[in-house]
């Protein structure tokens, strides 16, 4: 047992069952009876439904039912939490009703005996439809033309202007501006296990169980049971083992509300198990963005002011967070520096598609890409490295907490040494000095810097739609094996890991010994879930307060039984101790240990605690549940729920290096070096943190590189499988070369800031910022994502 | 209109009568149980189902059980031996290889027979081998590393 876990690179205790292939998602639970669902969904993006033909589907051997808009009319509207001063939020129902508004749109539940007969006969459901002007560019879509839902007038969801400084001061006292059109493409979150979800209703006790690959089981049941009228106390939601959600299962969908109402209608289990297909239709988009940046400056590199005019592509409906998501850009548009005036205006579009929502970083990429490519651009403008303008216009580290011109209060920083540490790593002078020769040689180097700042830990429930707190219950059982419940929902972060790290340092216990549960409502006390880089920072350290709690109440009782008096009861080691002149009872004080099967029989053993001069957590644990032998008014059991509120948000940051080769002949860009020093505050888990950094910054490299949602214009989905959506594969990264920085939060008392979006949101402008500088010799300043060989090789032969 | 097939999985000897449309990968699942190979696509792009047939790494998605009829087949659940870890998922565990771990069992059947091929691979070999093979949260870098380790694991034992 190592001295400490917390910081240490722990193997994780989820692996075992996941490399065996024992693990259970939705897809691997199998209940006898169960029916399976099917969906039709419409080919058009707008058209009027004229006519929906069951009868062939129904009178196929092993249909169930069919089910359309009409059938399912009671069940309420699919939820948005985004909730913005004159918002338009279109009547989202579960099934279409007399208009589909994008391609993927559901119109029939078809229910079967098996998934192929279900799948047969969605092809036998005929729909009839007449097909409407479709409109999928946001820009037109704001300009007027075809209306989407004809009861808004126009197809604007909401207008809105924020920032704080006098930005026309800004531009009219500076120097210089620049100013450069932006797009941030869609983009599919594609976590690897689509979404699914199986039903089951218990008609006797009332009860409705879903299992649903979430990233949020309680704020799911309260909104299921509210779409299917259903005591939210009956519902019961699962998250079993989860494959993957980037915030594509921070939602509630149609289907999860619509498997539950058909489980009741039939009385059956049913499951619903998304294609990939349908994931890319149906499963939300992120990004979606069109906008212009313009930046006032001095000519000494002072930033003055920043403008950002956007129009946000939000697609057809509005699902859980789909308009907040630019506000959040909007928040993080000081990056990591000094602007004294900022300003973003917003004009959210309805448009053919499906709707934008949280992915990875959730509008804080778009404003990290924003804000660093405006910096290269200034940088490009002045003559002078962007190493260098970065620098300029950093905060010191001693102005903390810094307030930004976007109202928020960063917590702690020092953006200088991650970005001196970035350099060094990556010997930045020599690698200028490199990319000079190799010009000269007719070589095509390019190095791109970001030095990004994220916000996380979200959040303090004052800027959040349904609480930003997070649960944790820490419990000692009677044999002594600590049971820890986390509102968090972890799918694949590792928390049943670094939590345990956690409670077993603080508990001085094996971390064998501790098991975390999460993701089963009916088990762990209310709880927000994972998403905006909060499970460890909210979640973790309402693990540590509870933890607290729960060893207050043990000393407490460790002092009577020790009959300690008035004098202090120490704890190390996971034993509670008290000095007496004659420690006699020492030797007796070891945790009983029984192989599997050969426990005492009958009761539970009762501690000896006659002459002892300490016990162990165990025994205290035990002693609790016995409640023999408690001090006066004490409960019994050894247990102690916590729900932490956070003051504010944290702030990782860091800096990113990308350096790649421009192949003059094909256009292919090649790796040559990735250095990222992150900082994420205090570290639980180095092993898990590096992985989280890596993951982000090949989501990153993907949106840089490859990765685009392509509509046409009639709103057909071109990129609708993996054959066309282009997700990075193992050859197509760098070797990274990762470091990290260590500046404590001071917004909790374990000093974490959180890590799993800070590769998605820093890496991206480092890519792209090393690609236009490998064609800088052509002249070019800017390229939009995904920047293709093809895009590349027109440059380099055309000019 | 079934059809009778006769295989072995993961060592034990299977008799079953399958529609002839059946996939593989929702015979080893939905029939057998073996709910440890996954479906990530349906159109052999990522690598979830991967299965090992006759010795060959196969996308189990986009292949009928009919077509297994004879054939041999280990999936995740048979790699380990008498409860001892394969190198593979001894490697994929040490080097924190995987983090969801949906990918894991697709990926861990396609390194293993990497491995079969070529025991000492170069990380440009180990990429090209896990080209089929999708992984949205490790960014890959520690699945070569597993792999990396299984390799010198299995060298250091022999």
């Amino acid at each position: 047992m190592p001295e400490n876990y917390v910081g240490q690179r722990v193997r994780r205790t989820e692996d075992p069952r996941l490399i065996k292939g024992l693990a259970h998602y939705v897809d691997d639970i199998s209940l006898p009876g169960t029916l399976h669902v099917a969906f039709v969904r419409s080919v058009y993006a707008h058209a009027k439904i004229t006519n929906i033909d069951t009868s062939a589907a129904l009178a196929t051997p092993g249909v169930v039912a069919v089910y359309t808009g009409q059938d399912v009319a009671k069940v309420g509207p699919v939820p948005c939490a985004g909730a913005l001063p004159g918002l338009k939020v279109p009547d989202h129902r579960v099934l279409a009703g007399e208009k589909v508004y994008f391609v993927g749109h559901p119109i029939a539940a078809v229910v079967a005996t098996d998934r192929y007969a279900a799948r047969d006969a969605v092809d036998l459901v005929v729909v009839d439809y007449d097909d409407l002007p479709v409109v999928t560019d946001v820009e037109a879509a704001a300009a007027g033309g075809t209306v989407i839902h004809e009861s808004f007038g126009d197809n604007i969801a909401y207008k809105m202007t924020a920032g704080e400084g006098d930005i026309e001061a800004a531009f009219a006292s500076a120097d210089r501006t620049v100013k450069q059109r932006v797009l941030h493409r869609r983009l599919a979150p594609i976590a690897m296990e689509p979404r699914g979800v199986l039903a089951r209703y218990f008609p006797g006790e009332e009860e409705l169980t879903l299992w649903s690959s979430t990233q949020i089981p309680h704020l799911m049941r309260t909104q299921v049971a509210l779409m299917i009228g259903m005591p939210e106390n009956k519902l019961r939601v699962i998250t079993p083992e989860v494959g993957g959600g980037f915030g594509s299962k921070l939602n509630v969908y149609a289907e999860e509300a619509l498997l539950g109402w058909i489980s009741m209608q039939l009385n059956k289990p049913v499951k619903w198990i998304e294609t990939r297909r349908e994931n890319i239709q149906s499963t939300i988009h992120g990004r979606g963005q069109v906008g212009d940046i313009e930046v006032a400056f001095k000519n000494d590199g002072t930033l003055l002011g920043l403008r950002y005019n956007v129009f946000a592509d939000l697609g057809a409906y509005h699902q859980l967070l789909t308009p907040a998501i630019p506000t959040l850009t909007g928040l993080m548009l000081s990056g990591a520096y000094r602007i004294p005036a900022i300003q973003i205006n917003i004009t959210g579009c309805f448009t053919n598609k499906m709707a934008t929502d949280a992915y990875r970083g959730a509008g804080r990429p778009e404003a990290t890409y924003i804000v660093e490519r405006a910096l290269d651009l200034v940088a490009a403008d002045l003559g002078v490295d962007p190493a260098e303008v970065r620098r300029k216009n950093f905060p010191g580290k001693d102005e903390f907490p810094f307030h930004t011109a976007t109202g928020l209060d960063y917590d702690s920083g020092d953006y200088e040494a991650a970005l001196d540490k970035a350099q060094q790593i990556a010997g930045y002078a020599q690698l200028r000095e490199d990319q000079k020769k190799a010009r000269a040689e007719g070589r095509l180097i390019g190095i791109g810097i970001s030095t990004y700042v994220e916000i996380c830990a979200l959040g303090p429930s004052q800027a959040m739609p349904a609480g930003g707190w997070e649960s944790a219950t820490v419990r000692i059982e009677p044999t002594g094996k600590v049971t820890v419940l986390t509102g968090a929902s972890p799918h694949g972060q590792g928390q049943e890991t670094s939590f345990a790290q956690i409670v077993a340092d603080e508990l001085g216990v094996s971390i064998n010994d501790v098991t975390v549960i999460h993701g089963d409502t009916g088990i762990v006390q209310y709880g927000i879930g994972t998403f905006g880089s909060r499970a460890t920072a909210v979640g973790g350290t309402a693990v540590y307060i509870a933890v607290q709690k729960l060893k207050e109440k043990a000393e407490k009782i460790a002092t009577h039984m020790l009959q300690a008096g008035s004098s202090k009861v120490s704890f190390e080691g996971g034993k509670y101790s008290v000095e007496k002149a004659a420690a006699a009872g020492a030797a007796g004080s070891s945790d009983p240990v029984y192989p599997v099967g050969e426990g005492p029989a009958g009761a539970l053993p009762e501690p000896q605690t006659e002459g002892r001069s300490s016990l162990t957590i165990a025994e205290i644990a035990l002693a609790a549940h016995l409640a023999k032998e408690l001090p006066p008014d004490t409960e019994p059991g050894l247990s102690a729920t916590y729900f932490f509120e956070p003051k504010n948000f944290t702030f990782p940051f860091g800096t990113h290096i990308a350096v790649v080769e421009v192949d003059r002949e094909t256009g292919d860009i090649k790796w040559l070096r990735y250095v990222a020093v992150d900082d994420c505050g205090k570290v639980i888990n180095p092993m898990l943190v590096d992985g989280q950094v890596h993951g982000g910054i090949v989501q990153s490299i993907g949106q840089a590189m490859y990765e685009e949602v392509v509509y046409d214009e009639q709103g057909q989905l071109i990129s609708g499988t993996l054959m066309d959506y282009a997700v990075p594969r193992a050859k197509h990264i760098p070797t990274f070369e990762l470091d990290r920085t260590e500046t404590p939060s001071p917004v909790n008392p374990l000093g974490v800031k959180g890590v799993g979006e800070a590769g998605t949101i820093g890496a991206t402008p480092a890519v792209v910022g090393a690609i236009v500088d490998a064609l800088a010799p052509f002249g070019v300043k800017h390229l939009d994502m995904p920047i293709k060989p093809e895009t590349v090789w027109k440059i380099i032969s055309h000019g | 209109m079934t059809k009778a097939i006769n295989l072995s999985v993961n060592g034990v000897a299977r008799e079953d009568e399958v529609e002839p449309r059946m996939l593989l990968v929702h015979y080893l699942r939905d029939v057998l149980e073996l709910t440890g190979t996954h479906v990530g696509c349906e159109t052999s792009l990522c690598g979830a189902c991967t299965v090992s047939l006759d010795g060959q790494a196969v996308k189990s998605c986009t292949m009928f059980a009919v077509q297994a009829d004879g054939a041999s087949i280990t999936t995740v659940e048979g790699l380990a031996t008498n409860g001892e870890l394969h190198p593979v998922q001894e490697g994929f565990w040490e080097r924190h290889g995987l983090q969801c771990g949906y990918c894991t069992p697709g990926m861990i059947m396609t390194a293993a027979q990497l491995l079969d091929r070529n025991a000492n691979p170069t990380r440009e070999e180990i990429c090209h081998g896990l080209e089929g093979n999708l992984c949205r949260c490790t960014g890959y870098q520690h699945i070569i590393e597993a792999v990396e380790y299984a390799a010198k694991k299995a060298t250091d034992s022999h």
